[in-house]
């Protein structure tokens, strides 16, 4: 049986996660790729229009589709989480993440920024349209117009979300070898 | 022919290329599923499990739609030939509203999107002339993550086969689980910087487990697999048996002084489909 964890997850479940560890996710993401991610470093934290703190970061650039003036997610799989990875540590400090969902590996700065406080999860590759299933709410978009669809902060709602393997730990221990 | 007919069936083309993988990608990855265990089966069984949804729903497997790509065999004796490249582009800008495709095609130097994935010299269109008054259309919608560990290398002659090998598995580790694996590489071997890589795409073109007619260079696509394979790279690079589903060589003459070396590498999604043209305008879509 696999776990369910709800976002945001508490800090001692945190610290019962190890590196191989398969779990899902319940709560809610927000999405950021590589310009999200330079524009979030470069505001303000008062400036941010949502609560980032009880949310997951994930590393997706959703497809998705305005019909009757709303929005539906068409397929939302991971995008190559390593190219986050010069931003990440400052980040996480930033905005207090503790999980990252994404695809790949992650390199040295994110393991750091995820010690004694974080986990980084990963998410099969290219599985868009079953991660489209198990989002069950698109809650709000920031930043639609400046960035476009793929890079804009989508925040959706997920349920049984996965599942998902932690490639990093809170302790420092990585799936990936180098 | 009636070009309305046609821009629909280019459309559907381009759906069943997002929406459905061809039989020989979905059977190699079951294959793979059989020989894995632990996180590596449990990668592949979502796989299997997102193909499955794709198809039933018509969705793109993965929201990364690609940069539209295509490969055309035009007969000579094809009344329309003029026509086929208006009609492709006109295809691609519905089929981003209508299937729908994520805008993937930014200008380089303005950031600008041009929402339809149309723009200077994309979708990416590669001729070649044939016999015949027929022309065959596939469609390899090619994502970015993958693309991204895609790679040229201009080695001395002296370096030989062996050299090709020692930079394909190094190149294949440096890329780990970023390209989506298990993957599909295509490699160019020979001719300029430019006709090695369009030769690695091109060999993408090959149903995965089909070897190169040429004995010699079928053995060094054997061998090159083997030893992919070993890495324990697996699938989503989480470690595991099946790193690449396939490795397959396209070759050209080299000159005296070169020996080019294309990479390209496609992830699980190796997404393709074709459509022949009736000289009548009549057609039919096949894997």
């Amino acid at each position: 049986m696999i776990k369910n964890y709800s976002i945001p997850i508490h800090h001692d479940d945190i610290t019962s996660l190890h590196a191989g560890d398969i779990i899902y996710v319940s709560g809610d993401v927000f999405t950021a790729r590589d310009e999200a991610h330079q524009l979030l470093l470069k505001k303000d934290v008062h400036e941010i229009p949502f609560a980032f703190s009880d949310k997951a970061l994930y590393h997706c650039g959703p497809l998705m589709e305005m019909k009757n003036n709303e929005w539906r997610v068409i397929s939302a799989g991971p995008t190559t989480s390593f190219r986050m990875e010069s931003f990440e540590q400052d980040l996480i400090k930033k905005f207090d993440i503790n999980m990252i969902i994404g695809k790949g590996m992650m390199g040295e700065k994110t393991r750091k920024g995820l010690e004694n406080k974080g986990v980084f999860l990963v998410y099969t590759g290219g599985a868009g349209a079953l991660a489209a299933d198990q989002i069950t709410k698109i809650k709000e978009v920031f930043w639609l117009d400046e960035l476009g669809m793929a890079e804009a902060v989508w925040i959706f709602s997920v349920d049984h979300f996965g599942p998902l393997v932690v490639a990093i730990d809170s302790y420092g221990n990585t799936l990936f070898r180098s | 022919m009636d070009d309305n007919e046609i821009i629909s069936g280019l459309v559907r083309l381009i759906q069943k290329a997002e929406t459905e993988l061809p039989l020989d990608v979905i059977y190699a990855l079951r294959k793979a599923y059989e020989c894995e265990d632990g996180i590596a089966k449990i990668q592949l069984e979502n796989i299997l499990k997102n193909i499955k949804i794709a198809k039933e729903t018509q969705r793109p497997l993965c929201q990364d739609t690609g940069v539209q790509t295509f490969f055309i065999e035009v007969g000579k004796d094809f009344p329309y030939i003029g026509k086929i490249k208006d009609l492709i582009l006109t295809a691609v800008r519905k089929a981003s509203t209508k299937i729908p495709l994520r805008p993937n095609t930014i200008d380089p130097f303005t950031h600008r999107n041009h929402k339809d994935n149309v723009g200077n010299n994309i979708p990416s269109i590669t001729w070649d002339f044939i016999d015949g008054d027929m022309v065959v259309i596939t469609a390899i919608p090619k994502g970015g993550g993958s693309e991204n560990m895609s790679k040229l290398v201009m080695l001395k002659p002296g370096e030989g086969i062996e050299g090709v090998k020692e930079f394909i598995i190094r190149e294949i580790r440096n890329a780990g689980g970023n390209p989506c694996p298990p993957t599909v590489i295509g490699i160019g071997i020979g001719g300029g910087a430019d006709l090695a890589m369009k030769l690695g795409k091109k060999a993408l073109l090959r149903p995965v487990g089909i070897r190169h007619p040429d004995n010699l260079v079928a053995e060094v696509e054997k061998s090159l697999l083997l030893e992919i394979n070993k890495t324990g790279i697996g699938p989503m690079g989480l470690g595991g048996n099946v790193t690449a589903l396939d490795v397959h060589i396209e070759k050209a003459p080299r000159h005296p002084a070169s020996l080019p070396v294309g990479m390209v590498v496609q992830c699980w999604a190796d997404r393709r489909a074709s459509m022949v043209i009736y000289k009548d305008g009549s057609f039919e879509l096949a894997d």
